[in-house]
């Protein structure tokens, strides 16, 4: 019996310890459960759901950059259906919370995908992309508006009782207007970030390394700017921020918890190291008794800075 | 699949910058087939960051081989690493080749590095099939043919056997091949298995061809390696998962 209570509260999501799987990197859940014993996981986020499969981009899709990768998949998924009867039963074999991802591109196709997801037992929380496609009305991205963040809160919120987690884009001046307008709409959490857009370009070719153009950085490049948005989240809003961006080690996983993430996504690091997350729940434990700590979720912004 | 460290043994320098890799890995080396591949943690700092995927070069009792040159940043510090240090390999991943269908001639056709996995394939196939091989390259230091049997060259520069591809040098042979019973076993880069297909298709002749592509997991959880099917326009295979070997009709080259 671990002397160290690692469990984790995110609005009325309850999970065993703070360490998620971040969506996009754990597939549906039965490749890396040949790595990680995912009833050792606080909780897995699936690859983003729509409510009709997505292809996604033609290759590249992935360039490698410093200490990071850039990434532009295209939201490829089997869609919401199909999601239900063939990934569904695979996850229930688990005892972990299981949190759908949904993109879309209006506001109607998040409150449908999540009105036919919400039924389903297995699914405990929704985490709702908002960062990725355009909105159908005047193509602005989700998630660099304001309002369309708090309309998609609102009309998401109506259509579950579950927990709402709004994943924020970093693409943006000030990241707490957006986690306030979830907080004011009735979201129960917000996950902080996502990817930051970038490119990179081949110097022979002069053209883009991915098809796309564009991708989604991720990986340790990104900590830094990471924890400084979910520090300005936590310093202004009062809602539970689950920290994601570069998290390599049990190291990363403290200080996204310090600067105020209640719980943290790992991400990119699956790909490299997919035993990682299972290890690192147990390297938390030893930095706890070492600490004298004896609940994780103390560590949530317990930031001291000199004002 | 592991995720393992398995220790150099011995790194030889087959020609200009081509590097053999030796690695005391029982348990890869007992369950690997010939085109598998491994995904190879060069650094554990952050960069370079991914894994490199690495076609499984040869297998010899508990030992696999690497074969690769110096392209980028990974493949450098791969090509400094020496005897005793440890290798982190993620692995065996992907499919491999059919080896034992029904046909008597085995042909390979590799293009530069795409030599590859053909050491492994010609181990494999030893004694049971009659192999002919096509190996193709810029420039006679391309050309690799180590670990290959009857093994006809090709180069562009012409300093090298065959003065033109690969796949023109197969084509200058086809009546001969006509007469056997055969099946080509490629991998390359893709103007050639785009010309091998083109060939293959022309002549009703079966192929399975090594793909590649840029990925960051391989196993099918990064979605960063699809390939156009030609089966299902709806959706994308993966390289890692559903390949690395395609019959060449399955997918768009």
């Amino acid at each position: 019996m671990s002397k160290v209570d690692l469990s984790v509260k995110i609005g009325d999501l309850f999970l065993r310890n703070p360490i998620m799987l971040a969506s996009g990197t754990v597939g549906y859940g039965s490749e890396i459960s040949e790595f990680t014993d995912l009833n050792t996981i606080g909780g897995i986020v699936t690859k983003s759901l729509s409510l009709k499969p997505r292809k996604g981009n033609p290759p590249q899709r992935i360039a490698e950059t410093p200490a990071g990768m850039l990434n532009a998949i295209g939201l490829a998924n089997v869609g919401v259906e199909e999601f239900i009867k063939s990934k569904i039963p695979f996850l229930k074999k688990f005892d972990v919370p299981l949190i759908c991802n949904i993109a879309a591109s209006s506001v109607e196709e998040y409150v449908e995908c999540t009105k036919i997801l919400t039924s389903e037992e297995t699914i405990k929380a929704f985490e709702i992309n908002v960062s990725c496609p355009n909105v159908k009305e005047g193509g602005l991205q989700f998630g660099n508006d304001v309002k369309a963040v708090g309309k998609v809160t609102e009309k998401v919120r109506v259509a579950t009782s579950k927990p709402i987690i709004i994943k924020l884009s970093p693409n943006v001046s000030y990241i707490s207007e957006f986690a306030e307008v979830v907080k004011k709409e009735g979201g129960d959490a917000v996950s902080a970030i996502n990817t930051l857009v970038g490119t990179t370009f081949d110097i022979n070719t002069r053209k883009p390394k991915i098809f796309n153009i564009n991708g989604g950085l991720s990986g340790p490049a990104i900590k830094p700017i990471a924890l400084a948005k979910v520090l300005e989240i936590s310093r202004k809003v009062d809602i539970p921020v689950i920290g994601t961006g570069g998290i390599m080690n049990w190291k990363d996983v403290i200080e996204f918890m310090i600067v105020g993430s209640s719980a943290v996504q790992i991400g990119t690091l699956n790909f490299i190291d997919p035993t990682a997350p299972g290890k690192i729940v147990k390297e938390l434990v030893d930095y706890c008794l070492q600490k004298g700590i004896t609940k994780i979720s103390d560590l949530t912004s317990s930031y001291l800075i000199d004002e | 699949m592991f995720i393992i460290e398995s220790p150099i043994v011995e790194k030889k320098i087959l020609q200009d910058n081509v590097f053999l890799l030796k690695m005391h890995s029982p348990e890869i080396a007992s369950v690997i087939k010939p085109a598998q591949f491994l995904n190879i943690r060069v650094s554990s700092e952050s960069y370079p960051l991914l894994r490199r995927p690495f076609s499984v070069c040869d297998v010899e009792g508990e030992h696999i081989y690497l074969l690769f040159n110096i392209f980028g940043e990974g493949t450098r510090i791969l090509a400094g690493k020496s005897s005793g240090d440890l290798i982190d390999i993620l692995g065996p991943l992907g499919n491999g080749f059919n080896l034992n269908d029904d046909y008597e001639t085995a042909v390979i056709v590799a293009g530069g590095l795409g030599s590859a996995p053909f050491p492994f394939v010609t181990r494999e196939l030893n004694d049971n099939k009659e192999i002919i091989s096509f190996i193709g390259g810029r420039t006679s230091k391309d050309v690799i043919t180590y670990g290959m049997k009857n093994v006809f060259t090709a180069s562009d520069d012409g300093s090298s056997g065959f003065k033109g591809s690969v796949v023109e040098l197969l084509n200058s042979k086809i009546e001969e091949l006509q007469k056997k019973n055969i099946k080509v076993f490629g991998c390359g880069p893709t103007p050639m298995l785009k010309a091998l297909k083109e060939f293959c298709v022309k002549h009703n002749i079966v192929c399975e061809v090594s793909a590649e592509c840029a990925m960051a997991c391989g196993f099918g959880i990064c979605q960063g390696c699809p390939i156009e099917s030609t089966n299902n326009s709806e959706k994308y295979l993966l390289v890692c998962n559903d390949g690395p070997v395609f019959n060449v009709r399955d997918v768009v080259i």
